[in-house]
């Protein structure tokens, strides 16, 4: 393959020179060509300047993924994918950007003033060049990683954190910075087989987040993907990993209210998080990225991987997620809850318009003593959107006293929408015990009646109603987070009543 | 002022109103009574603009403005507010989100500024002393878990904060104990003035009793057939709808 040859010369004169002006200039001239195959992978590692155990680890996924069929038993329908047909190492698109807010899709512009994002972000959101240089004003976090190019606000969130012990760093510096963690904790909760996207992800992750929490720390903020330096776009194939040390405590934010341009289709992402005893670790996601047009042409693969283990006694892994975005969502936030009376909680809003499909859920596995979970899963479907909640909950023989309670409530918006709810259930614990719950229900005339009457317009009086129905779930998101999701909830319902 | 000229309306093809005219000058208050399927409530939604009710005819409109050509939503800006006979649950609703939202869509209506959050509370608990409701009323979801008497005081306490031009109140009686209506009625009594109306639809003469109508109006089989000051009231209570319907 004389291209890759090529490519990979290209790689080694670059990293032999002009690499030490760092990674992101020369980011326009490198990329890969379509495929995959081992060459990629080892192109991958060596752009990324990888220790040998890393490759290794990446090839071993990728021997695993060549043997592996993509999994078909979800409730969702798409045209076969062609792996080989992409880039899976590719520089941001040359594009021009457009120069002003002028030139930006009005509908997308809409969309922003209805979340009240100020328009300094607004252009950086809409790609516009040159904006990101200054920092926002006046509101934290600012939403958008771009803005952390000041170097002022980047110092001053990494001291704060330094000063604790915190690591927060993409997972390409943590490799350089902070191997010997990396190589614990990588794979140990998603393992590179695990499944088809799992290991596509573990064989070419460009990067992604990685998180430390010492002993005894709690985090003193909020830790956004945004906070990131060198994160300019959601990677395709991004790797996260999280670890709370014992007794530690951190609540970690992913995603954005605000709809995302993005050149890649299919989404592969992998997120492990690891917690010790008497260590908490709060997950929340704002999911929103670009859903397909009214019918249903376009629109973002979500095929994700999210697995947290409480290996530690006493420790909490807490999954909320929200998503409105994707044609596709895939995703199954799981907890394996292995230290004696940890606990595992999935909070979940899915809404799907249009064509859009979910098939989400979680999974809880019960091997530890006094283990608890908790689900609550609200999917709202309207036009054709077709949501399913998919769920497992295991209870292993030695985890005794274990309870899980499990609420899924499906809304449904029109009549050509669909609602689907498959839980399994598997007690192998005579003292466990297990409680499932289940609703559907529809937004009735009387009730949007009522709020019209009231002076509420159609959609606001849609809005509400679904809020009121997601309340268990936003409740549980950080603030900041849970303003923005409301309004975010009822722009992704617009249209569907009426 | 409240003028509805040979209205007619039906539902799934059924006529339910042959030819209503009505008129309720601002500053009074008027009451429609009649007896069960004969239009009362049809009369009420046609008027707010509840879906599946079709005007076929005749006009409405509210201070000279034709209020049937407008969504539900702009009648209420316009003034209009329906007590509902049997208010709706909006659960994971809180009450106070609802009371706001609804408060805040009518005053943008209107061109007024939105209250925040603490000049509401400032304003809505002042009206639910008033009322004699409590605080935590405030805190659950709307209506859910309310029992019948304090759906209707939660109809009333809208109405207080909306500050209507023109109210509708379905069968606000029902379902209330003596208590509870005395409450509600010393509410729409503390509204009246030179720029509210009401048209109070009941069944019975009971309500009457404590919000006085200038004028009582008898609806039957979908048309006004008699009208005339608060005595008709108590007529209709002694000899029943028979002997005003044999008299039409």
């Amino acid at each position: 393959m004389p291209a890759v040859t090529e490519t990979i010369e290209t790689v080694q004169s670059v990293t032999e020179s002009t690499y030490k002006w760092g990674f992101e200039t020369d980011i326009e001239m490198e990329f890969a060509p379509k495929g995959l195959n081992e060459d990629i992978v080892r192109f991958i590692s060596a752009k990324k300047n990888e220790p040998e155990w890393l490759l290794e680890w990446r090839l071993r996924a990728f021997s695993a993924w060549k043997a592996m069929v993509e999994p078909r038993w979800a409730a969702v329908k798409y045209p076969p994918i062609d792996y080989q047909d992409a880039h899976y190492y590719a520089a941001p698109k040359t594009k021009v950007g457009p120069k002003s807010l002028d030139e930006v899709d009005p509908e997308l512009l809409k969309t922003y003033a209805k979340l009240g994002i100020p328009l300094r972000e607004q252009e950086i959101l809409a790609g516009v060049e040159g904006a990101g240089s200054v920092p926002a004003e006046g509101r934290m976090p600012v939403a958008v990683d771009a803005v952390f190019d000041s170097v002022s606000v980047a110092t001053s969130y990494k001291e704060r954190l330094g000063k604790e012990g915190i690591i927060f760093c993409s997972i390409s510096e943590a490799v350089q910075e902070h191997p010997e963690l990396v190589r614990k904790y990588l794979g140990t909760v998603v393992p590179q087989g695990d499944n088809f996207f799992a290991a596509l992800n573990s064989a070419v992750f460009t990067d992604g987040s990685f998180v430390y929490i010492p002993k005894g720390v709690r985090c003193p903020m909020e830790l956004s993907t945004y906070f990131r330096i060198n994160a300019k776009s959601t990677g395709q194939f991004e790797r996260t990993l999280i670890i709370a040390d014992a007794g530690s405590h951190v609540s970690y934010l992913e995603g954005c209210t605000a709809p995302m341009r993005d050149e890649n289709q299919l989404h592969a992402a992998v997120v492990e998080l690891v917690a010790m005893d008497d260590a908490t670790i709060k997950y929340s996601t704002v999911q929103n990225w670009y859903p397909g047009d009214a019918e249903g042409k376009g629109g973002i693969y979500n095929f994700v991987t999210k697995r947290g283990a409480c290996r530690g006694a006493r420790s909490k892994i807490s999954w909320t997620q929200v998503e409105t975005g994707s044609a596709i969502t895939w995703k199954y936030p799981s907890c394996i809850l292995q230290g004696e009376d940890s606990v595992g909680e999935f909070y979940s809003v899915a809404i799907t318009n249009n064509y859009q499909q979910a098939d989400t859920g979680t999974k809880m596995f019960h091997i530890g003593p006094r283990t608890k979970s908790t689900i609550v899963s609200k999917g709202i479907s309207a036009g054709h959107g077709q949501n399913t909640y998919r769920g497992l909950v295991r209870i292993g023989a030695k985890a005794k006293g274990a309870r899980n309670f499990t609420q899924c409530d499906s809304l449904l918006i029109g009549d050509l929408c669909g609602a689907h709810t498959v839980p399994y259930i598997e007690n192998r614990c005579v003292s466990a015990k297990v409680e499932h719950e289940a609703t559907t229900s529809r937004i009735a005339e009387d009730q949007l009646f009522y709020c019209r009457q009231r002076g509420l317009t159609q959609e606001e009086a849609v809005g509400l109603i679904v809020n009121g129905f997601c309340r268990e779930v936003l409740k549980e998101l950080p603030m900041e987070f849970a303003v923005e999701a409301q309004k975010l909830l009822q722009i992704s319902l617009e249209g569907s009543v009426g | 002022m409240l003028r509805i000229e040979g209205l007619t309306a039906e539902i799934d093809g059924k006529e339910i109103l042959k030819g209503i005219d009505l008129e309720v000058p601002t500053g009074e208050v008027h009451a429609i009574m009649g007896p069960n399927g004969s239009g009362k409530s049809t009369l009420s939604y046609v008027l707010s603009g509840r879906e599946g009710y079709e005007v076929t005819g005749g006009s409405a409109t509210l201070d000279g403005v034709d209020i049937l050509a407008m969504e539900p939503e702009e009648r209420a800006a316009a003034g209009l507010f329906l007590a509902f006979q049997y208010p709706v649950e909006l659960p994971g609703v809180g009450n106070v989100t609802f009371l706001r939202t609804a408060l805040n869509a009518i005053r943008k209506g209107r061109g007024e500024s939105e209250l925040d959050a603490m000049q509401f509370l400032k304003l809505a608990r002042e009206r639910m002393k008033a009322l004699s409701m409590p605080e935590d009323m405030l805190k659950r979801g709307v209506n859910v878990g309310f029992s019948g008497g304090e759906k209707k005081r939660n109809e009333i306490l809208q109405m207080a904060l909306l500050q209507p031009s023109m109210a509708i109140l379905d069968e606000t009686d029902s379902g209330l104990d003596i208590d509870a209506l005395k409450i509600v009625s010393d509410g729409v009594n503390a509204m009246r003035g030179p720029n509210f109306s009401a048209l109070v639809i009941t069944h019975y003469q009971r309500l009457l009793d404590y919000i006085v109508p200038d004028r009582v109006h008898v609806l039957m089989q979908g048309r006004i057939v008699k009208s005339g000051g608060p005595e008709l009231a108590q007529e209709l209570e002694a000899q029943g709808y028979g002997a005003v319907q044999n008299a039409a």
